[in-house]
């Protein structure tokens, strides 16, 4: 069946060999999908350039902590920034070389932001040292321990677009926890237009991707795997499933083209019908997800001892003269990738990382690539709006309520009714039309007759949104802050004011029993002498709560100030 | 090398605003062909004049509010309200009463609230009901059809026409004018006749062919599948519109059919049919959830056969789609979807998350 299918790759004919139920994502566009510009050759490597430019933050999580400096000769594989948190990422030398700078370098951001990176001059040979990890011989019976272990080693991270620590992921689903997975879903699906990546790397080395989802097996003991892969990328099929053919429990499954069902929630939409909670995660599904390229990842730490320094990118778009393929080392100039791939045309007028739909432009090609760039999309302005080139000018019309995004949003969202609010500046009521759920994944600005840039208004909103909170957190907190100050600054008056008292009182307390006729001092000083013991316990207590309350503000302010408003109620009294 | 740089998504579909409308002037042809047939040019003359004067007026707006012309002139929605709007006048109105019209369809409904894409309510409709109010004789004058025996719009040429129109000439209303079969059932009922007497007594309700009504009513539901087909406008305003109104008339009428007119008369008389596929699909001014239009359109139909019934008006579709209008930030806001992952809940499960946020 396999070969009948890799011979004529009929799309709808995959879907119906299979059969399996599918569910459908609400909403969903079919923008030009342009995956034939870049899928033809196979996937080469993209070459040493001679100097690499490696951020040391390419994951979510904290920042890894630098372990080189300027002037180290690093070997390939060589650690240069180590994991600092529980969630993070190690960081290693794509290559041989020397560390030539430590510093702040653009990377790959919309406003050409910076960050630390360290850079190498690479010396072209490639030189792994010792730092290649030993491969682990037999996977299936290795230790759950040593299997984790290495992908941390290997700083693997999610390599679909979220970047994700994956070791983290995966311990979060192995059986160890309480949640069992039931079905380890792999992400071949690859929605966005132009993006090749995965579709080649299943075409090329699906053995190997194999290898890979079974150390995720070893690792979660899902009951079923199954590879969800869009129905446009019929060899990738077929080799996926010529590579699982022996494996009963693994299935490829051919899911109808419509974009995004990549998107992890829309994907497990298709596959099983179920909904992932507002907020919440596949995992209260019994379900995982992994991308390919991770996936493929795993497999070369683990069968090769390799972490992760180089990934699959997709170099397209008319911008570039031979689209394709590359295996890229992390830190390597877009300019050197466009060097590969034939040089630009005249038409590069616009650099995206990712594509089309999500992704990002970037206004300079000596950014590096890092982990998460899936895609390089070198494109001229008009082919992006080539479906109609006469309107690529129009300018943007008000809102019509054509309720059209509405129709595709495959949240079920009513973009309309969110992009009124946020232009408003109503974002109470846009936080009521659950703005918080949307994806960014731009059908509704894809499909607005009036041209509306929706995505950039939730974006805004949604930041706004979070600094309105932030800020609120800090009001409040300085408010308790302030209210703290007050009753200090009175707690101290008071203390003072009482020990001035139980001075005095000392000292008249001296001079009487300093009087000779001490014998009836005891008797005639004993009120007085019961209103200083009395003073002096209260301050002491008082200097107790003090120190009590001083000591849980800095643990929580919420506490300290139940605390001060306990000790204000008790000075009351 | 350096790039330029926008915001994702890159892609933009074919789609303008322009496309949309001119779907809608195209399923606006049958229908205005068949009114044309019955009465003649003057309803030709009608939507020129009509859309002669919108697009005046709409570059006049355009200019004061210092807005570009060009991309806010090839939207074509200037257009589309200016047509519809003629479609609700009487043939052989003179000109200065289309003017007032128009006037307050584009000037006031439209632009004083903001231009295209903010007005609250129907600029057709406020128009309409603007002349309805202030001219209720000149807005009442419809010419015999085609096949009425005597005087109807075919025994006057197109000169004779524009005369009417545009000159001092007035036509003898009374011998060319007859009450439309809206008015004719009103009054007739009103006065305690059986509705099968005043079929009877109309001249031209009783055959089917002769009715102008039903075969313009027949023209327009083309138009609205067009719509429909081409995904312009959605099922659920009019299906909404016209099942509460056959379901309101179809009620009445079997409780008492001598005092109430039957549902296949309301459904196809006046300008219920366009009102359901064309004037109450508006998308600015109507709802835009699912649930909201099917409420929205319910609504319009259950008041179209209120005001039709008690009211004052012989046709009610203008006030019913201008009273829904009102509603509809309301309706909107209690009928949103439930959002994927949410549970559901009889509204906006994103306030009841805020509220919870708000809390903690
Ligand atoms: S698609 Fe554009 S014009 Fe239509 S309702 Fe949405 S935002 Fe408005
Ligand atoms: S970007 Fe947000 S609102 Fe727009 S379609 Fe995607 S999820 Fe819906």
């Amino acid at each position: 069946m396999n070969a009948s299918l890799s011979t004529n790759p009929s799309t709808t004919a995959l879907r119906l060999s299979q059969n399996i139920k599918l569910y459908k994502f609400h909403g969903g566009v079919h923008p030009p999908f342009h995956k034939k510009d870049s899928n033809q050759k196979p996937i080469e490597f993209a070459g040493i350039p001679e100097r690499l430019i490696v951020p040391i933050h390419q994951h979510i999580g904290k920042t890894a902590e630098l372990v080189v400096s300027v002037g180290d000769k690093v070997k390939k594989g060589q650690l240069i920034a180590e994991k600092s948190d529980f969630i993070s990422a190690a960081i290693h030398a794509p290559t041989s070389g020397k560390i030539s700078f430590i510093g702040e370098h653009s990377i790959p951001h919309p406003s050409g932001l910076t960050e630390i990176c360290a850079v190498i001059d690479t010396d072209g040979k490639d030189d792994w040292g010792d730092y290649k990890l030993t491969p682990i011989e037999d996977p299936a019976n290795a230790d759950y321990s040593e299997l984790l272990d290495r992908i941390e080693q290997a700083g693997i991270v999610g390599l679909g677009g979220a970047v994700f620590p994956t070791a983290v992921k995966l311990a979060g689903a192995s059986q160890q926890n309480k949640n069992k997975i039931k079905t380890l879903i792999i992400n071949g699906a690859e929605c966005e237009p132009y993006i090749t990546c995965d579709d080649r790397l299943m075409q090329d080395r699906s053995a190997d991707i194999v290898k890979g989802i079974q150390v995720i097996q070893t690792l979660i003991k899902p009951e079923n795997c199954q590879i969800a892969i869009e129905d446009n990328k019929p060899e990738a099929i077929a080799a996926m499933r010529a590579a699982t053919a022996d494996f009963s429990d693994i299935e490829v499954i051919a899911i109808p083209t419509i974009y995004p069902s990549g998107g992890e929630k829309q994907l497990i939409e298709i596959l099983t019908g179920k909904e992932v909670r507002s907020g919440g995660l596949p995992i209260e599904l019994g379900l995982m997800c992994s991308n390919v390229g991770t996936t493929y990842s795993i497999y070369k730490a683990i069968y090769l001892g390799e972490p992760l320094l180089s990934r699959i990118i997709t170099v397209t778009g008319n911008g570039i003269q031979h689209p394709q393929n590359f295996e890229v080392l992390i830190g390597t100039p877009f300019s050197h990738l466009a060097q590969q791939a034939g040089g630009y045309t005249k038409m590069a007028e616009n650099l995206i990382m990712g594509g089309p739909m999500m992704g990002f432009a970037i206004p300079d090609d000596d950014v590096p690539v890092i982990k998460a760039t899936n895609c390089a999309l070198f494109i001229s302005a008009t082919s992006l709006r080539e479906s109609n080139p006469a309107f690529s000018n129009q300018p943007t019309l008000p809102c019509i309520r054509c309720g059209k995004c509405m129709e595709v949003c495959p949240v079920k969202l009513l973009p309309q009714q969110l992009y009124w609010h946020i232009r408003a500046k109503d974002f109470e009521k846009a936080e009521d039309h659950s703005l918080r759920d949307c994806i960014d994944c731009g059908c509704c600005s894809y499909v607005c007759p009036s041209h509306i840039p929706l995505v950039d208004y939730f974006r805004f909103g949604k930041s706004e949104i979070r600094e309105q909170k932030v800020a609120l957190e800090k009001a409040d907190l300085s408010r308790q802050r302030h209210e703290f100050l007050l009753y200090r600054k009175e707690r101290d008056k008071r203390e003072r004011d009482e020990k001035r008292a139980a001075h005095k009182a000392a000292l008249q307390e001296k001079k009487a029993a300093a009087k000779p006729n001490g014998a009836n001092g005891e008797q005639s000083s004993s009120p007085k002498a019961d209103a200083i013991k009395a003073a002096m316990e209260r301050a002491k207590a008082k200097k107790q709560a003090r120190t009590e309350s001083e000591q849980s503000d800095a643990k929580t302010k919420e506490t300290s100030s139940k605390t001060n408003t306990k000790a204000n109620t008790e000075e009351a009294q | 090398m350096k790039f330029k740089t926008k915001t994702s998504p890159f892609f933009n579909s074919s789609q303008n605003i322009n496309s949309v409308m001119l779907q809608v002037l195209i399923a606006l042809i049958p229908g205005t062909l068949t009114l044309m047939y019955f009465f003649g040019a003057g309803i030709f003359l009608n939507v020129i004049i009509s859309i002669v004067f919108a697009v005046s007026l709409e570059i006049f707006a355009l200019i004061i509010r210092k807005r570009p012309l060009l991309p806010f002139l090839s939207d074509l929605s200037a257009i589309v309200t200016a047509w519809l709007f003629a479609l609700t006048l009487p043939p052989l109105v003179p000109w200065w009463i289309i003017f007032v019209g128009v006037f307050f369809a584009i000037i006031v409904a439209k632009h004083l609230y903001g231009g295209l894409g903010y007005n609250p309510f129907n600029p057709a409709m406020v128009g309409f009901a603007v002349l309805i109010v202030s001219f209720p004789f000149e807005m009442s004058q419809w010419i015999h059809p085609r096949t009425f025996e005597g005087l109807g719009a075919y025994d006057f040429g197109l000169v004779e026409q524009l005369g009417f129109i545009f000159g001092d000439q007035k036509p003898a209303w009374d011998a060319i004018t007859m009450a439309t079969p809206l008015d004719e059932v009103k009054t007739g009922l009103r006065a305690g006749t059986d509705y099968g007497k005043v079929l009877e007594g109309s001249t031209y309700l009783q055959t089917f062919s002769q009715n102008t009504w039903i075969w313009s009513s027949l023209a327009f539901i083309l138009g609205g599948i067009w719509l429909l087909y081409k995904k312009v406008i959605q099922w659920q305003i009019p299906a909404a519109l016209l099942g509460t109104l056959g379901f309101i008339s179809a009620v009445f009428y079997i409780f008492s059919g001598d005092s109430f007119a039957s549902p296949l008369f309301h459904i196809t008389s006046g300008a219920t049919i366009l009102g359901a596929f064309f004037i109450a699909t508006d998308p600015v001014s109507a709802s835009t959830t699912p649930i909201g239009k099917l409420i929205y359109g319910a609504s319009i139909g259950f008041f179209i056969y209120i005001i039709r019934v008690w009211g004052n008006y012989p046709d009610a579709i203008a006030f019913a789609v201008l009273i829904m209008n009102m509603a509809v930030p309301m309706i909107d806001y209690y009928t949103q979807p439930r959002v994927f992952g949410h549970k559901p809940s009889f509204f906006s499960s994103g306030a009841t998350q805020r509220k919870q946020d708000k809390k903690s």
